[in-house]
């Protein structure tokens, strides 16, 4: 959880004061504190010059923000065609299971945030998991709970992403 | 100045006029449910589709009347077979989505719409936008926005936090096309202009017709109006005038 | 690196490189391919241990490592080809490292475990053009992807990059560039196929000079490649992103643009960096600023990432994301040529069609021409996946038929299945029926039939495929994506949606055909744009060449290949069951009880049809109908 409601000048300093910076600050945001927190939001709406209801807009309008926090390790499963058809459904709703979650969304400790997305583009390997920045091939039911173990409670290794 | 024809009748126009202003020009009847002469089309509702075609290429689209901009050449036709069947079928879906709504409900019947074959969905918005650009484009607030995208998509103030921008005018109130916009101001979170919680509704202070199309909000009936005199009509026209 | 000034600049630098490198002309060279793709297999692993092998046995002077980018075959990854000869070994783990190194030092000789085995003749191939999977090839722009490491340019240099950039800013004319794309005939690849020359012509008819003449005009690429099942524009990115660079400096020549933006998936990390990397490197080279080449010509890229969302794709929406809002599209008329980012006069374009203009230009519109057929001229690029043995990249001339995609390079369809459908065009596409399987591929006969070409995903379907369920999944998809402005689109997918998901659970009525019929006819032409306009075209497609399957669910309540959860039964053949428990295992539901060594059976009223139990048991005893 980010304490800071002050978004750090570094971030703002590497763009223009336009519109159109809007979502790569919102990127960069979303990448240091794993969220989008509220003040940080009118901050940034009063910096460009933006109504607070149209960056509410953005932040909710694209798949990659999150107004909550995320857990530890983001899981994405692919539901692209390709990996719908060679079963991927049954991967996801074997994942929900396991982690004990309705639908997709973050676990009670924090640890895990699933999240369907739509296509990585590794079609061949289908079904596809990415887990923060592994991507696991091939993936089936029986293999869900061996590749969730290897991160329940391991440290997260974090590639910075260079702007 | 575009020369175009619209339903065989010839017209010219000033550059940068819509098919929309050249057909109401003519005085041709047309639908519209997200357009307002104040605010910047959008083309959401599709309402105003119309069947166009351009006399280079020959083949014809429906294209919203309202965002189009005139061109030379461009023939129009604003009531053919193709644009019957999509305004029935596009009113078939609305009289769905917002069943209680007294103009959708006229329109449908204008158009000729006999069957619903959806499930009644009773939302009380169609996400005309007409809310959302009346307060950003003329009372210059952008107190409320859309939120979300998809089927996820809603009306919204920032954070679902009314926004201090918001003047409580009642103008996004006012120009809702289905009168739906209710606000159940019976707690401060879910107010939408919080008039009423400072107990000077702007409804009947301000726009006698515009509110409580319906019920009265559950302000009026917690708080009471301040003006006695003023009925508060109530759904089918009834009007109930409250005692102090 | 220095700045290059001048075109004699470049093409000493050209000739330095080759000249490098054809003194090694026998230089052991191992490249594996490091995409995405085949870095999820392992590639990463492999390209260490093999640097590692090769320093242990001392040859670090005398053999290269490199990593390059997809080369298609993702079936088989890791992949990796060895220099000079060309040898292609596939499915290569870290484990093999120290063989092949060792058959470089000793006589190259080829590990024979790790060579391809065509499965129809047994016959093992040595090199990529010997395998079936790339001989019906033609790879224009894949040619180099297996050849250049992404991430230098003086790769790119050695074959024959920025030749075209030279040609061009050396003695042609802006028109005579715009008259060349349109006589080659190329189209838009990113799903329309619109002709390039055409949107070429019309975007600088367009544009109000200011106050010094100038026109303000942009280019963007479109790298969200969003169809799900695509992945071409990744592993080009990925694999050589300075030809889709150099295709945009010359259509920023014949545009008079001097800003460019390229707009790629968030969900493309590696793509991206890669894309930065060249990016910095050709502004090194002053190939990408001011004054490129001593032409006087300005042009500048800036990369932009997408952020989550499909409808990004569609060019308008794009823009918006562009300018900072959301990604709402805007009717056209007008269009981006005319009005587009910030206003300004627009050219967007896929990263397939930047990245042909190159080839183009440097071998000539006939040569372009000859390529394809009448109306769909040149190579197409196709992501060959799902029920097919042979899932991969393949780039294929305009014409080909679907059953030479399906059998010839496709390797078939696997586990003794039989080909059902195969879905072209991602969600905006349509299925086509297995009896149309030697349809030619191009634009006018794909939309003849029903689908698109779209960016050229290609899904091939199986029978154990149910055809309702993956109408119901495209909805679904649509659904999601939709940018929920406009009414037909946001509600009609709902609706449909609603319907098919009722006929998958067995509560269908034979009405809901025809409701299907008129939403599909209603948000193909009221929509807004194009994501709606073609979102009803998974459904009525499978309407048209699957109405059966549909009745016999709304009918019988029946799913002929056994896929929709409500109308399908789990069970265990008692005979067959020889009580392993390797079932009990995996079930989700805590559904199957036996003891160890005697037949099991599954608990009706707790199975949650997932399949696991199918999925493990390997005396084939669980039975679903």
């Amino acid at each position: 959880m980010a304490t800071e409601t002050e978004v750090i000048p570094e971030i703002l300093a590497q763009f223009d004061e336009t519109r159109s910076s809007l979502i790569p600050i919102l990127q960069e945001i979303q990448n240091k504190y794993r969220y989008l927190p509220q003040p940080m939001l009118r901050q940034v709406a009063q910096k460009l010059d933006v109504s607070l209801s149209d960056v509410y807009h953005v932040a909710t309008f694209y798949n990659c923000f999150s107004l909550e926090p995320v857990g530890r390790n983001l899981v994405q499963v692919c539901l692209g065609t390709a990996c719908h058809v060679r079963g991927a459904p049954k991967v996801l709703d074997r994942l929900l299971t396991d982690l004990k979650l309705p639908e997709p969304g973050t676990t009670a400790d924090m640890e895990f945030t699933v999240r369907t997305v739509r296509c990585i583009g590794c079609c061949g390997l289908a079904p596809v998991v990415r887990v923060n920045d592994n991507t696991h091939p091939n993936m089936s039911q029986a293999k869900v709970k061996g590749m969730l173990k290897k991160y329940y409670g391991k440290p997260v290794a974090r590639e910075e992403v260079a702007q | 100045m575009p020369k175009l024809r619209i339903n065989g009748i010839s017209v010219e126009v000033e550059p940068g006029t819509t098919v929309l202003e050249a057909i109401r020009f003519l005085g041709l009847p047309i639908p519209t449910l997200c357009h307002d002469d104040g605010l910047r089309d959008i083309g959401a509702c599709r309402l105003c589709v119309v069947e166009v075609s351009m006399a280079a290429s020959g083949r014809t689209r429906l294209l919203s009347a309202c965002t189009l901009p005139a061109q030379d050449g461009m023939d129009v036709r604003t009531n053919s077979v193709t644009v019957q069947r999509a305004r029935k079928l596009l009113l078939e879906l609305y009289v769905a989505t917002c069943p209680q709504s007294k103009t959708i409900q006229d329109l449908a019947s204008e158009y000729g719409v006999r069957q619903v074959r959806y499930d009644a969905h009773k939302e009380q918005c169609i996400q005309c936008g007409l809310c959302v650009r009346v307060c950003e484009q003329q009372m210059m607030a952008g107190a409320i926005g859309f939120a979300g995208r998809g089927h996820h998509r809603r009306v919204s103030r920032p954070f679902d936090i009314t926004s201090d921008k918001c003047r409580q005018c009642g103008a996004c109130i006012y120009v809702c096309p289905v009168c739906e916009l209710r606000c159940q101001a019976s707690t401060a979170t879910t107010t939408l202009c919080s008039g009423c919680l400072n107990f000077a509704p702007v409804c009947f202070q301000s726009y006698d017709d515009a509110m409580c199309f319906l019920e009265p909000c559950h302000a009026c009936e917690l708080t009471g109006p301040i003006r006695n005199d003023v009925p508060v009509k109530l759904r089918a026209g009834k009007t109930k005038a409250f005692s102090s | 690196m220095p700045r290059l000034n001048s075109i004699e600049e470049l093409d000493k630098l050209r000739a330095q490189c080759v000249a490098g490198k054809d003194n090694d002309a026998q230089r052991p060279c191992l490249t594996v391919c490091a995409g995405s793709g085949c870095s999820a297999a392992g590639a990463e692993d492999l390209l260490t241990a093999l640097r590692k092998a090769v320093e242990k046995a001392g040859m670090k002077d005398q053999i290269d490592v490199k990593s390059t980018g997809c080369h298609g075959f993702c079936e088989r990854g890791p992949v990796m080809l060895v220099w000079p000869e060309g040898t292609f070994y596939n499915r290569v783990t870290a484990s093999s490292a120290a063989d092949v190194v060792a058959s470089v030092c000793n006589g190259h000789k080829p590990v024979e475990k790790l060579l391809y085995k065509d499965p129809v003749s047994g016959k093992q191939c040595l090199t990529e053009e010997e395998v079936p999977f790339y001989a019906r090839q033609t790879r224009v722009l894949f040619a180099n992807n297996g050849r250049i490491d992404p991430k230098q340019v003086t790769d790119y240099l050695l074959v024959g990059g920025y030749a075209a950039v030279a040609k061009v800013l050396g003695g042609m004319t802006a028109d005579g560039v715009v008259e060349t794309v349109t006589k080659s005939g190329l189209r838009g690849r990113g799903g329309a196929g619109f002709p390039t020359g055409v949107k070429w012509s019309l975007c600088r008819k367009n544009g109000k000079p200011n106050g010094h003449g100038d026109v303000t005009r942009y280019i963007i690429c479109n790298a969200d490649e969003g169809d799900p099942g695509a992945f071409m524009d990744r592993s080009l990115l990925e694999g050589n992103p300075h030809s889709v660079i150099e295709g945009m400096i010359i259509g920023a020549f014949a545009l008079g643009a001097k800003q460019g933006f390229v707009y790629v998936r968030a969900e493309y990390p590696l793509a991206v960096k890669h894309l930065q990397v060249a990016l910095q490197q050709a502004e090194e080279l002053g190939l990408l600023g001011d004054n490129i080449l001593g032409s006087g010509m300005s042009f500048r890229i800036r990369l932009v990432q997408g952020a989550g969302a499909f409808v990004c794709g569609e060019e308008t929406a794009l823009i918006a994301s562009i300018e900072g809002r959301v990604g709402e599209p805007h009717p056209r008329p007008p269009y981006p040529v005319e009005k587009g980012l910030f206003g300004k006069p627009t050219v967007i374009n896929n990263v397939k069609t930047w990245a042909s203009v190159g080839h183009i230009i440097n071998r000539g519109a006939e040569w372009y021409s000859a390529i394809g057929t009448e109306k769909s001229k040149g190579t197409m690029v196709f992501s060959l996946v799902g029920k097919i043995n042979n899932t991969g990249l393949v780039e294929v001339p305009m014409g080909i038929t679907l059953h030479e995609m399906i059998y010839d390079i496709g390797g078939g369809i696997p586990n003794g299945r039989s080909l059902k459908a195969v879905q072209i065009g991602g969600p905006s596409g349509g299925c086509i029926p297995a009896d149309l399987v030697d349809l030619p591929i191009d634009y006018e006969q794909l939309t003849k039939a029903g689908s698109m070409m779209g960016s050229g995903g290609m899904v091939v379907m199986d029978d154990s495929t149910c055809m309702v369920d993956v109408a119901r999944y495209f909805m679904e998809f649509l659904e999601e994506e939709s940018c929920g402005q406009c009414f037909p689109c946001r509600q009609g997918t709902q609706e449909m949606k609603g319907i098919l998901t009722r006929i998958c659970e067995g509560r269908g009525k034979e009405e809901d055909l025809d409701t299907l019929q008129d939403l599909g006819w209603l948000m193909r032409e009221t929509s807004l744009c194009g994501l709606g306009q073609t979102a009803a075209n998974p459904v009525l497609t499978t309407l048209r060449y699957f109405r059966n399957e549909y009745l016999a669910h709304i009918r019988d309540e029946v799913c002929p290949a056994k896929v929709c959860k409500k109308l399908i039964v789990y069970e265990i053949n008692p005979t067959m069951c020889d009580g392993c428990g390797a079932c009990v295992k995996v079930c989700a539901g805590t559904a199957i009880l036996g003891e160890k060594d005697h037949a099991h059976k599954i608990d009706q009223a707790k199975c949650t049809k997932c399949g696991a139990c199918m999925e493990v048991c390997k005396p084939k005893a669980v039975l679903v109908s």
